[in-house]
């Protein structure tokens, strides 16, 4: 079932290649309840995985798309429920869209 | 200079635009090298080294095998991509070494650290260097990648004495072992590694590898107690492109990405009969038939094999070929418990105690003596990673700068009171039959170190009532160290 709160790690317009690295992030929100769906930017103070997890924890995020991510948190954000889309690469907007669309899968090539 | 319908030639980089523009399946050669033209995409794979060749944009044209082991992408992936999305390296994000390179600079050198498709973070370091037409022109760069993952290790141990690479002892058990692991490393037989839980086994494959003339090339682990029968042969052997339903690409076998290195085979007692036998084939013919592919695959491959399990007698009750087990076990190496390992464990205290204090940020001035006599008189049934677990347990809980017999496991506690009095020396085996023959049900439904701290958790977490951070908090360990705990003995809700 597709989630209503989605994050994506940001490197300029593209899904971070490192999660831990990421000092922006992608927030989008009601998906599936109002269209076009709500996105927010939100700068990180600094790049940390463990904040970065914490947000998500805090933010209610159901689902991360993120590209390198270290085993840990994903196992730790899996844990946490929340569905991890990894090792997608290309812009957030495409990954986004393809989300949408229900096709977004890990490993995807989106360039 | 010749260019063929499907060859593009390349000559010090003059085509390598053109190339990355073509985006088509390209096969470039060398010629005027030898009297026939080389594949320039074999002759890289050669290379024991991630090598890795972009265009101006920093964009992909060309890895070869070893970083394609190393990052887990493959040709369809990279191809086209900036490489900072593939390499994932924190240096390709603050510091890449190819923006300031210039046609007259020289290489660059950078370490960092990259996270592979395995979710692995690995460090590296990173050479780059300027790639330039005949006039001098920069028409992309090459880089090189290294994994130090071994090198780093190297620092670390560097200083211990007792130890063969990351492997301790003073036993004379293990100084056997010692004497024959470089003549082993050195020879290219497979190896058959036994012994029980605990004792080793992966460290001693990981360390003859790294000892050997294949430490360059990958060095690739499956257990194959872990997959489904019809996974795990997909995973060793490969697939094609529809070889089946959702085989959407081919896919590299195990065995083929271990090319020119080590393929160790962990739990091939658990192996299925079926795959025993392309297994067998695959060690006759050093060739691999990957899922719905009529055309084989040759792969140089030495293969390092280890089991709990007694194979002669799995082989008697028809579990596992005859004729694998004695094709596997040219070389047979068995780790002796730790309760045979005469002095061992004062070693092994003392290097976990000292490592595990650094690792974990406490400034422990050692072990009372009455915990140290509890320690070295209890029998270890899960060897080196019981030991292991104990002291981890013990640095974790223990608020004093002095480990004391209350800051151990109560279970420890339990069998020590029954011996302490008497045994003054190390007796692991007398020990053994003593708690053995306890009366204790305790100890005897709680047989091992992991099944301890699992009733430890739930323990916690009844008293707590499911609040993970009291939990945490009652046991002494951080939050995270309770979370990766529970996921390890699926205490999850």
């Amino acid at each position: 079932m597709m989630s209503t709160k989605l994050l994506i790690p940001l490197y300029e317009n593209d899904v971070a290649p490192r999660f831990d690295l990421a000092t922006e992030v992608l927030i989008v929100t009601n998906i599936g309840k109002v269209d076009p769906v709500n996105k927010r930017i939100v700068v990180l103070p600094k790049a940390s995985a463990e904040q970065l997890c914490h947000l998500i924890i805090t933010e209610g995020i159901q689902t991360v798309v993120c590209s390198g991510i270290e085993d840990d948190y994903y196992q730790y954000l899996t844990w946490k429920r929340i569905e991890v889309i990894d090792s997608v690469i290309g812009s957030s907007e495409s990954a986004l869209e393809r989300y949408l669309e229900g096709t977004l899968k890990p490993g995807e090539i989106l360039h | 200079m010749k260019k063929g319908a499907t060859h593009n030639t390349v000559n010090a980089g003059d085509s390598i635009r053109a190339i990355s523009m073509e985006k088509t399946a390209i096969s470039p050669h060398i010629d005027n090298l030898f009297n026939v033209p080389v594949g320039f995409f074999e002759l890289l794979d050669e290379v024991a080294i991630g090598v890795v060749i972009l265009d101006l944009d920093r964009k992909i044209l060309v890895m070869n095998q070893t970083l394609k082991s190393l990052t887990g992408f493959s040709q369809k992936d990279f191809f086209g991509v900036a490489c900072a999305h593939i390499l994932r390296s924190n240096v390709c994000l603050h510091d890449c070494p190819a923006l300031n390179i210039n046609e007259k600079s020289g290489p660059k050198c950078i370490e960092g650290n990259l996270i592979n498709k395995d979710r692995q973070l690995i460090p590296i370091r990173i050479t780059s260097a300027p790639l330039n037409n005949y006039s001098g022109k920069m028409v992309g760069f090459l880089e090189t990648v290294e994994d130090i993952r071994l090198l780093r290790k190297l620092d670390e141990t560097t200083s211990r004495a007792y130890n063969f690479n990351n492997i301790i002892g003073r036993s004379p058990e293990m100084e056997k072992i010692f004497q024959i692991l470089p003549s082993l490393a050195q020879s290219d037989s497979s190896v058959l590694i036994t012994g029980e839980t605990g004792t080793g086994k992966d460290m001693v494959a990981e360390t003859i590898h790294e000892a050997s003339n294949r430490a360059k090339g990958p060095f690739v682990k499956i257990n194959c107690g872990a997959l489904p029968e019809t996974l795990l042969e997909s995973e060793l052997f490969g697939h094609r492109k529809g070889a089946f339903t959702g085989a959407v690409e081919n896919k590299p076998g195990r065995i083929q990405l271990a090319h020119n290195g080590t393929l160790y085979l962990t739990e091939v007692g658990d192996l299925p009969l079926s795959l025993q036998v392309k297994l067998l084939t695959f060690l006759d013919d050093k060739e691999i038939f990957p899922l719905g592919s009529i055309k084989g695959v040759n792969a140089d491959v030495r293969i390092i094999a280890a089991t709990h399990h007694n194979l002669e007698k799995m082989v008697n009750d028809n579990r596992f070929r005859k004729d694998l087990l004695f094709r596997l076990n040219v070389i047979r190496l068995h780790l002796p418990p730790l309760r045979n390992r005469q002095g061992d464990t004062q070693l092994l205290l003392d290097h976990f105690l000292h490592s595990l204090s650094i690792q974990l940020g406490k400034k422990m001035l050692g072990l009372s003596r009455e915990a140290l006599k509890i320690l070295l008189n209890y029998h270890y049934p899960g060897n080196v990673r019981e030991l292991r677990n104990i002291i981890e347990y013990t640095v974790n809980i223990c608020g004093d700068r002095q480990i004391k017999p209350k800051h151990l496991p109560s279970f420890l506690m339990e069998a020590g009171q029954v011996d302490v009095a008497e045994v003054t020396q190390e007796s692991p085996t007398l020990l053994s039959f003593k708690s053995e023959d306890s009366d204790n049900t305790r100890q005897a439904s709680l047989k091992n170190w992991p099944d301890i701290e699992k009733r430890m958790i739930t323990d916690a977490l009844i008293k707590t009532g499911g609040r993970k951070n009291k939990a945490a908090v009652s046991l002494g360990w951080a939050r995270s160290t309770l979370w990766r705990k529970m996921k390890r003995y699926g205490i999850l809700r």
